[in-house]
């Protein structure tokens, strides 16, 4: 059985990013970037169930520019068999990223897609869902735990409220949220090995995929800044605050 | 120009955010119809239908509608989604579970969690966990969806739409629903209640957890909340964790106990009312954010607390 994952690369999630003092975009220049949390969840499902002996292989799919082979090195070195870069602009919007993941799938056929639930820069929580649509196979997203057997994948999503537990078909796409898993520490001798495998290059041109943006960015702005109030010395003096807006304890 | 609503119902109750989407579709100054899809949800088509400013509930009845797949939901919705120029529903885990498929199936660009309707394909949402407002223009014919339920008002009672029923397409094969868990809880729901007491990991254990702070939300009709810190911990349950990656709140009151306030916690409660901040760290960011602090050790202070409330 054969697993594809699909890495980000993102802005690092300790980073606060800046906005351009024009408000045309973010500035990310010179910023740390890394894998996508959500991704790495991914790869380490994968992972597992390779070691499992569910899988038998696993390859590691990001688009963008040559500078996301940072991210596909680390994929090889937490354990990925293999990785495809797909050479495209660095800011693809969701549905083109569906679509060109889908022509990967078309030619890899896995049996398994796993991908983060969302990415930390975007947040926009689409392309698994998209990817399932386009290829026709269900879909088991914000996935918690994850069980395959013979043809079958059984997934407890996280929901509103609660879990819910879905069978689904393989293949199938699969969506990890962070209680998935714990992702393993990528070791120094696995980073150094990592540099050596080789990584595949597409273009994303040659797939025949219209990757035209649909929403055209405005601006960005920060938003309201909540500010820090007063500090209190009692557990009285709280009380006597909070009586004093209107309704709030009755 | 016509505006559908997905709506969000558990079989028997019609989702308040329901309410609140109407109110974001009004921008649009053009008929709404809120579809439902369910089995025998006539009690949900009743309730959408008593809201202000809907025309038309289109009513899906099926029995595989009963725990709906996001892919029988996405391929009902594309069935029925020629002539609306928008298509919307409340930000929930079921929304952005189907309207991404949806998405796909149609070719049109999803906009998730709008914040703010800006223009009639111009909307502000939230990126970087909350760090940057983006304002963005969505160039499809089909404008495609979710908002934001506590940034819009809830629209009222008080309306008679007609209802009208529709064809629903044959069952997707290749996904089942198996179960479910429900989290049982006798306090209100998490993400509309008025008041919100919150935990972090300072709480030291899944029973000091609930020994400190239920009393407290008991006292208060609150809900109870945690950080992701506190979920990992298995202090409290998943879903009552506060943040990007969890439950967005904005109740009246928001008590965070033994939070340090880590960015992707404020994220879920920054739109609150007032808020209060108890923790031992002087320095701990959630005082940043809070508009009373209390320097104490929480395990004091709580219980005092709760013992002076009535």
């Amino acid at each position: 059985m054969k697993i594809l994952v699909a890495v980000k690369r993102v802005v690092d999630y300790n980073i606060k990013v800046r906005i351009k003092p024009d408000g045309s975009d973010v500035d990310i220049e010179g910023v740390k970037m890394g894998i996508n949390p959500f991704d790495e969840n991914a790869l380490e499902e994968a992972l597992r169930l390779k070691e499992k002996g569910v899988a038998t292989e696993v390859v590691a799919v990001s688009l963008g520019t040559s500078a996301n082979q940072d991210v596909l090195r680390h994929s090889l070195a937490m354990g990925a068999d293999r990785a495809i870069l797909i050479e495209a602009s660095a800011d693809l919007q969701p549905l083109a990223v569906a679509k060109l993941l889908k022509s990967i799938v078309t030619r890899e056929q896995p049996n398994l897609i796993i991908l983060g639930k969302q990415a930390i820069d975007d947040d926009a929580g689409q392309t698994g869902q998209m990817l399932a649509a386009l290829l026709d196979y269900p879909q088991g997203t914000f996935a918690s735990t994850l069980q395959i057997e013979g043809e079958e994948v059984t997934v407890t999503r996280e929901v509103d409220g609660g879990t819910e537990t879905l069978a689904l078909a393989l293949p199938a796409v699969i969506t990890a949220d962070l209680r998935l898993n714990e992702p393993r520490f990528v070791k120094l001798p696995n980073l150094m090995m990592a540099r050596k495998k080789p990584i595949e290059t597409i273009n994303a041109a040659e797939l025949g995929v219209n990757l035209d943006a649909r929403l055209k960015l405005i601006q960005v702005s920060e938003p309201a800044v909540r500010k820090a109030g007063i500090k209190v010395n009692s557990v009285e003096e709280l009380l006597n605050k909070l009586r004093s807006h209107e309704g709030i304890l009755v | 120009m016509k505006i559908l609503i997905l709506a969000e119902h558990d079989g028997l109750q019609l989702s308040s955010s329901v309410h609140q989407a109407v109110t974001a579709a009004q921008f649009w100054n053009s008929p709404i119809h809120v579809l439902v899809a369910g089995h025998s949800a006539d009690a949900v088509v009743q309730q959408a239908a008593s809201i202000h400013g809907v025309e038309r509930v289109v009513h899906a009845n099926a029995a595989h509608l009963a725990h709906p797949l996001a892919e029988d939901i996405a391929n009902l919705v594309a069935s029925i989604s020629e002539g609306y120029d928008v298509i919307l529903a409340a930000h929930s885990s079921f929304s952005k579970n189907a309207l991404p498929r949806l998405s796909a199936l149609l070719d049109v660009a999803m906009i998730s969690d709008v914040l703010e309707i800006k223009a009639d394909n111009t909307y502000v949402r939230s990126t970087y966990a909350g760090n940057v407002l983006t304002t963005i223009q969505s160039t499809d014919a089909v404008q495609l969806l979710t908002v934001h339920g506590s940034n819009f008002t809830a629209a009222s009672l008080g309306g008679n739409a007609e209802i009208t029923s529709t064809e629903t397409p044959a069952a997707f094969k290749k996904a089942s629903w198996k179960s479910e868990v429900r989290s049982q809880s006798d306090r209100p729901p998490l993400g509309s209640a008025k008041i919100v007491v919150s935990g972090g990991r300072s709480l030291g254990s899944a029973e000091k957890f609930e020994q400190v702070l239920s009393p407290l939300a008991y006292k208060l009709g609150a809900a109870l909340g945690a950080t992701r810190a506190a979920v990992d911990a298995g202090y409290a349950p998943n879903d009552i964790q506060v943040g990007q990656t969890g439950v967005v709140v904005a109740p009246e009151l928001y008590i965070a106990v033994g939070v340090s306030g880590a960015i992707q916690h404020t994220y879920g409660m920054r739109d609150s009312k007032i808020v209060v901040a108890i923790n031992q760290d002087p320095d701990a960011p959630i005082f940043q954010v809070a508009d009373y602090g209390l320097v104490a050790d929480l395990f004091d202070v709580i219980p005092e607390l709760t013992a002076a409330i009535q």
